[in-house]
């Protein structure tokens, strides 16, 4: 007998599995579906919560005093265990009625309806009656912050925002306060999350599985500013929405819906549907040009000269060292976001080009993220007290807006973007997965370092879905060193290292979800299957794959945007409207 | 200072006998005669209790003037004034006991000092408003070992409490103490220790009951660079004192047993998680701690053997689940205090992620004296799977209240009937709650069932740490099993559902009935909820909580129907359902009682009977308290 195999007997079924397996995966993998509510295991990521609290899983194990969590027991050699007897049920029901007791009646306003995980058990358990009403409900703080809304009424302890924040994450602004029936998830103190470290990343919204988080809804200001003849309305769309928004009507994951995404959005009746690509490609003009400027200079044994050169285009990650590293502010490139990049071009360059009063434009973003929302709103990414983008939309929201304004989005025939600022290269689509941004950034640095042409367009090297990744490129006989983390608790582990100066990268991409964009906290719900991320990424890189030109640099209306606008990258122009400054927190 | 041999162990026993030879002999002493300076004694010695409960009554300024007296008289070479720990007899602290005679003054007052050594120290005369009185004879009782509280008990865990100086490491090392550790170190190897204590048949005594040895072994099999070995202080049964009094009273004890499981399951790292109000254990752990290190007890290569054992003090601040093992480690940790599954036993993945091995004080306190007498001598203690003796904390309505030590097998009756002296003011007993705030109530009828891990469980409740509080015909057994339950719900962590949201649920239920709202599906709520809870809580809190509640209703389910069916608490406890009433032929309308009603519910002129207006009446008790003619009638 293998030595690594335990039999057990689950129901009406024998069945051999690895040890370490839990009841659960080995019901799972006999197709037994076991009710779950705190569990979640984004297997791949380093997402995963099993505080064995909720007790919706448990099962009868023979030989067990009590029912037994299936989640987080292990399988054993010879165990017999029935998930579904009279006792389990009962048991499971009442807990579950128990839950309901402490979560207000409010789901027709929910935001997380039809979503809710709870209202799921509630509906598979058949409860019709709340046996145990009466009881009040503890109170608890809500607050709007300019991301993540958060109404603690509705909590249910399942603590899984806790586990991302703390474990993955590392931010560590959400944890358990106070105990027994009053105990409820808050920043330490109980203060409120703007005056914590929240980084708004928004990976707490992603999986909490009822309406405690949610984003920061924008859809009702924009359909108002839609219906204002006065405005002109235009929107960007980030790379990793079109990996994911088909999800949300019906489409299996991966499904790649970039023309109905534009069609739809056109026919609610923006004025101009451009594309985050676009400032992407901008972002790796500026960002590559930092690199080579900083690069050389080392090279040249300049001692003031900081490396690694760290990525910024995503805001969490921005907000993060902000927050954790304050000392290692000057070490991230100054480049602005490329969501960012696209309001100060279009708010100056194009609105100018078109003469449209800055007033009566009003720049929307569809972000696959929750930072985004709150990055708008940063004073620096003002001018004269206009935001150069006015807010930001969640993929979901987006969904939600394209249901109510009736459009068959599965029926809708492909649009293509408006130019110039809808124009991009296959290197600003992958800006949407984690490696994306670096390796966007490599086939630009290449070929303007070298002055060679890319034998091969595609670094696979530095893809996929691990934590932390590295390789070294070969530039002109310079060996480049590159780093790659997606998750904050791995930007961490880098960071933890350059503090202690034993950093061995010269750039290095930082993505705060796991995943990158894709996995963003504004994302359509995964549900805690990672199978969706993987076919999300492979959307991106196969959209890359197909485009007729798939670098930055050759972008032609980002050559043009030089030529009529901003001069050189690094120019005095573009490091006004295209960088930016961080501040210790 | 020159780290200890084995040889200079044996010398410094040696020397240290003399002083608890007076000790030990008056112990065994027969006659009744007193003794006294100027009556032939050369030499005597006042044990003065110095535990929380003693010290809180001024036994330190007792202390002070028996010093003050003794300088006085000039006798300061011939007595000794040695501050012990607890004699467990709390109830009639502070307690004062003198050698040789062995006399027990109870209640003492810090201005009884002067009188204790001019008549007792210098004459030779007793002090009779100081002795013990027996509640049923009123016969004065100069000895202890004649009085019925200690008479049948066996004193192992509390050996040498109440009886050697916990601050002086001589003391304890005369009582044999360090001898079982060398013992350990120079003749045995590991596996013969966890034999030895296997053997015993020592099981926990902070609740659980799980065997000491096989603990132990578990943890020794681990392979791992670190092991450590964590001592559970974390006393949280309301009422229970006995891990407080061990270390208050024997601290070496903790630390010696504590090396020798660190020897035995090969960790060099022990731990005592404390509660941060106990500060005078505290201080006699650290005490303790610091003697035995200079001694060469602790620390690097003890007594030259070359095994390591270091002892660091983790304070908690209080909360009951830490007692639970997994939620201790993750508040040592620094991290909530809530338990997580097990499997993974902290004897695989404690604290820090290493084996560990958690042992309460009350065990670890049975483990030097295991290894001096021998497993043999322990397991002949006790009842065939329970083994040795257990402390408990007797409280409520019983005469003698205190720390009491008896063998495991004693029945309750002899318990609360012999050691308790009996129920206060010869009310009737009712029930007895044992193991703490989720122990169960249990009846007349499990009044002959011996006291053993095994058997309350099987009564429907638990050993626990040994709480035991006895209940008489006063007592409201709704209302008792809510009290247990706002504690459970006021302690649980808020972890898992059953426990935050379904004991809240029950003590709301609990709440209506006592307040006349229940009704009759609101007891089977109780049940089923409490069973389910039972059924699906993650940790021993949850998993016991609901037993107050599931053993009252079955063993007073009339009480709970009195209150829901007839709206009626027949203890007269439940204020809600109570309606006072004045018996005219009784009041000679004095007025008294409408003059102090808060409520102005009581009418009536004077000479005249009164009368309470129901409605206006909020069940206060005032008047009961104010009529001096019984005429005010609860009903």
């Amino acid at each position: 007998m293998d030595n690594n195999t335990i039999h057990l007997k689950i129901d009406r079924h024998d069945l051999c599995v690895p040890e370490g397996t839990t009841v659960l995966e080995a019901a799972e993998s006999v197709g037994i579906d076991i009710p779950t509510l705190c569990h979640v295991d984004l297997k791949g990521t380093c997402i995963k919560n099993a505080p064995a609290s909720c007790r919706i899983c448990v099962v009868e194990i023979e030989g067990r005093k009590n029912l037994a969590p299936a989640c987080s027991t292990k399988c054993t050699e010879g165990m017999v265990v029935r998930t579904s007897t009279l006792r389990v049920l009962n048991a499971r029901r009442v807990v579950a009625e128990l839950i309901l007791s402490d979560h207000p009646n409010e789901c027709l306003t929910c935001p997380k309806s039809g979503e809710c995980e709870l209202q799921k058990i509630a509906l598979k358990f058949n409860i019709r009656e709340m046996p145990f009403n009466g009881g009040e409900l503890s109170l608890r703080k809500r607050e709007v912050t300019a991301s993540i809304v958060r109404n603690m009424d509705k909590c249910i302890f399942c603590r899984r925002c806790e586990s991302v924040c703390n474990e993955v994450q590392t931010v560590g602004a959400l944890g358990a306060i106070r105990r027994g029936f009053n105990t409820t998830i808050a920043p330490a103190f109980d203060k409120m999350m703007v005056d914590s470290e929240c980084t708004y990343c928004g990976q707490c919204v992603a999986v909490c599985p009822v309406g405690a988080l949610t984003e920061r809804d924008h859809t009702n200001e924009l359909v108002k500013d839609l219906s204002n003849p006065d405005k002109i309305v235009i929107v960007q769309t980030a790379p990793a929405v079109r990996a994911a928004l088909g999800e949300e009507f019906g489409m299996p994951p991966g499904t790649s819906v970039t023309g109905k995404m534009v069609s739809a959005l056109r026919e609610l009746g923006f004025d101009y549907v451009f594309d985050t690509d676009f400032a992407a490609d901008l972002t790796i003009m500026e960002e590559g040009a930092e690199i080579i400027s900083r690069l050389e200079r080392f090279l040249k044994g300049d001692k003031e000269v900081r490396l690694p050169v760290l990525t910024s285009c995503c805001p969490a990650w921005v907000n993060f060292f902000e927050h954790q590293f304050p000392d290692l502010i000057d070490i991230p490139s100054t480049a602005r976001s490329p969501q960012q990049m696209f309001g100060s071009i279009a708010k100056s360059y194009w609105a100018e080009k078109m003469g449209i009063p800055k007033e009566k434009l009003v720049v929307v973003s569809i972000m696959p993220c929750l930072a985004k929302k709150y990055e708008c709103h940063r004073p620096e990414f003002s001018t004269n007290g206009i935001p150069d983008v006015d807010y930001s939309l969640s993929t979901r929201e987006l969904a939600r807006l394209i249901k109510r304004a009736n459009i068959s989005f599965e029926h809708t025939p492909d649009g293509e973007f408006d130019l110039p600022l809808g124009e991009s290269t296959g290197a600003g689509v992958i800006f949407g997965a984690t490696g994306g941004v670096m390796e966007a950034a490599l086939r630009s640095v290449y070929e303007i370092y070298t002055g060679r042409t890319l034998a091969k367009i595609d670094f696979e090297q530095i893809r996929g879905m691990e934590g932390l990744r590295h390789a070294t490129i070969d530039l002109n006989g310079f060996q480049l060193k590159v780093g790659i983390a997606h998750g904050l608790g791995n930007a961490r582990k880098l960071l933890d290292n350059i503090r202690a100066g034993k950093n061995e990268y010269h750039v290095i991409e930082i993505m705060a979800c796991p995943g990158g964009c894709i996995g963003g906290g504004g994302q359509p719900l995964h549900h805690g299957n990672s199978d969706i991320l993987k076919a999300r990424m492979k959307a991106l890189y196969d959209e890359d794959a197909a485009k007729p030109i798939r670098k930055s640099h050759e972008n032609p209306y980002i050559v043009k945007l030089y030529e009529e606008y901003l001069g050189k990258p690094l120019s005095e122009k573009a490091h006004s409207l295209l960088h930016t400054h961080y501040f210790k927190r | 200072m020159k780290k200890l041999s084995v040889e200079d162990l044996e010398a410094i026993r040696k020397a240290a006998e003399s002083d608890l030879l007076l000790r030990e002999k008056s112990n065994s002493l027969l006659s009744g005669e007193s003794s006294g300076l100027s009556i032939g004694t050369d030499h005597m010695q006042l044990l003065v209790c110095g535990g929380t409960g003693c010290k809180a009554s001024s036994s330190a300024a007792i202390v002070g003037n028996l010093h003050k007296a003794i300088e006085k008289h000039g006798i300061s070479g011939k007595v000794d004034v040695i501050t012990t720990g607890c004699f467990g007899f709390c109830e009639k602290g502070p307690i004062i006991k003198v050698i040789p005679d062995n006399t027990f003054y109870v209640q003492v007052k810090p201005d009884d000092a002067e009188e204790i050594i001019e008549s007792h120290i210098l004459k030779g005369q007793r002090i009779e408003r100081l002795l013990y009185k027996e509640p049923e004879t009123q016969k004065s009782i100069s000895d202890s070992k004649h009085m019925n509280f200690y008479r049948k008990q066996k004193r192992v865990a509390l050996r040498n409490c109440g009886f050697i100086d916990p601050e002086n490491i001589n003391e304890y090392i005369a009582r044999n103490g360090y001898l079982p550790l060398s013992k350990c170190l120079f003749e045995k190897n590991p596996q013969d220790v966890i034999e030895e204590i296997k053997k015993s048949g020592l099981r926990g005594r902070g609740g659980g009951g799980f065997p000491t040895g096989m603990k132990w072994e578990l943890t020794a099999k681990q392979k791992s660079d670190i092991k450590y070995v964590v001592c559970n202080a974390d006393e949280g049964d309301p009422g229970a004192f006995m891990d407080r009094s061990i270390m208050e009273g024997d601290p070496h004890s903790i630390v010696e047993a504590m090396t020798i499981c660190g020897y035995a399951v090969g960790a060099n790292h022990g731990l005592v998680y404390i509660r941060a109000e106990y500060p005078l254990a505290i201080h006699r752990l650290q005490v303790a701690i610091r003697q035995a290190e200079e001694y060469g007890l602790l620390g690097n290569d003890i007594l030259g053997s070359g095994f390591d054992f270091h002892i660091s003090i983790r304070y908690g601040a209080g909360a009951f689940v830490c007692g639970e093992e997994t939620a201790l480690i993750h508040s040592m940790e620094g991290k909530r205090g809530e338990p997580t599954i097990k499997p993974p036993y902290p004897a695989e993945a404690g604290y820090m992620g290493k084996p560990t091995n958690v042992n309460n004080v009350e065990t670890f306190a049975n483990v030097p004296v295991i290894l001096e007498k021998g497993a043999e001598w322990f397991s002949q203690i006790g009842t065939e799977r329970s083994k040795g003796t257990k402390v408990f904390a007797l409280a409520g309505k019983i005469n003698n209240v205190g720390l009491i030590e008896v063998p495991m097998g004693t029945t309750l009756r002899e318990v609360i009937y012999e050691i308790g002296g009996g129920i206060k003011n010869g009310k009737k007993f009712k029930a007895v709650q044992t193991g703490g705030p989720s122990g169960g109530c249990l009846t007349e009828k499990h009044l002959d069932t011996p006291i053993d891990f095994d058997n309350l469980l099987a009564a429907g409740s638990m050993m626990g740490s040994g709480g035991m509080i006895v209940m008489d015909e006063d007592d409201c057994m709704v209302s008792v099993a809510r009290f247990y339950l706002d504690f459970t719900v006021e302690e649980s962590c808020g972890k898992c559902t059953p426990c935050r949201i379904g004991n809240k649920r029950l003590l709301e239920t609990l709440n209506k009935i006592t307040e006349g709202k229940g009704t009759m599906e609101d007891l089977e709520t109780l049940e089923t909820l409490g069973k389910i809870i039972k059924d699906t809580a993650l940790c021993g809190l949850g998993q016991t909580s609901p037993n107050p509640v599931l053993s009252t209703l079955e063993n007073f389910r009339d009480e709970y129907i009195a209150h829901v069916k007839k709206k009626e608490c027949p203890a007269k406890q439940c204020k809600a359902l109570l309606t006072y009433a004045i018996n005219p032929t009784k009041c000679i309308g004095c007025h008294m009682c409408a003059k102090h009603c808060p409520a102005e519910a009581i009418i009536g002129t004077t000479r005249k009977p009164h009368v309470i207006i129901a409605e206006k009446c909020i069940r206060c008790g005032m008047c009961v308290s104010r009529c001096k003619f019984d005429a005010i009638v609860i009903c």
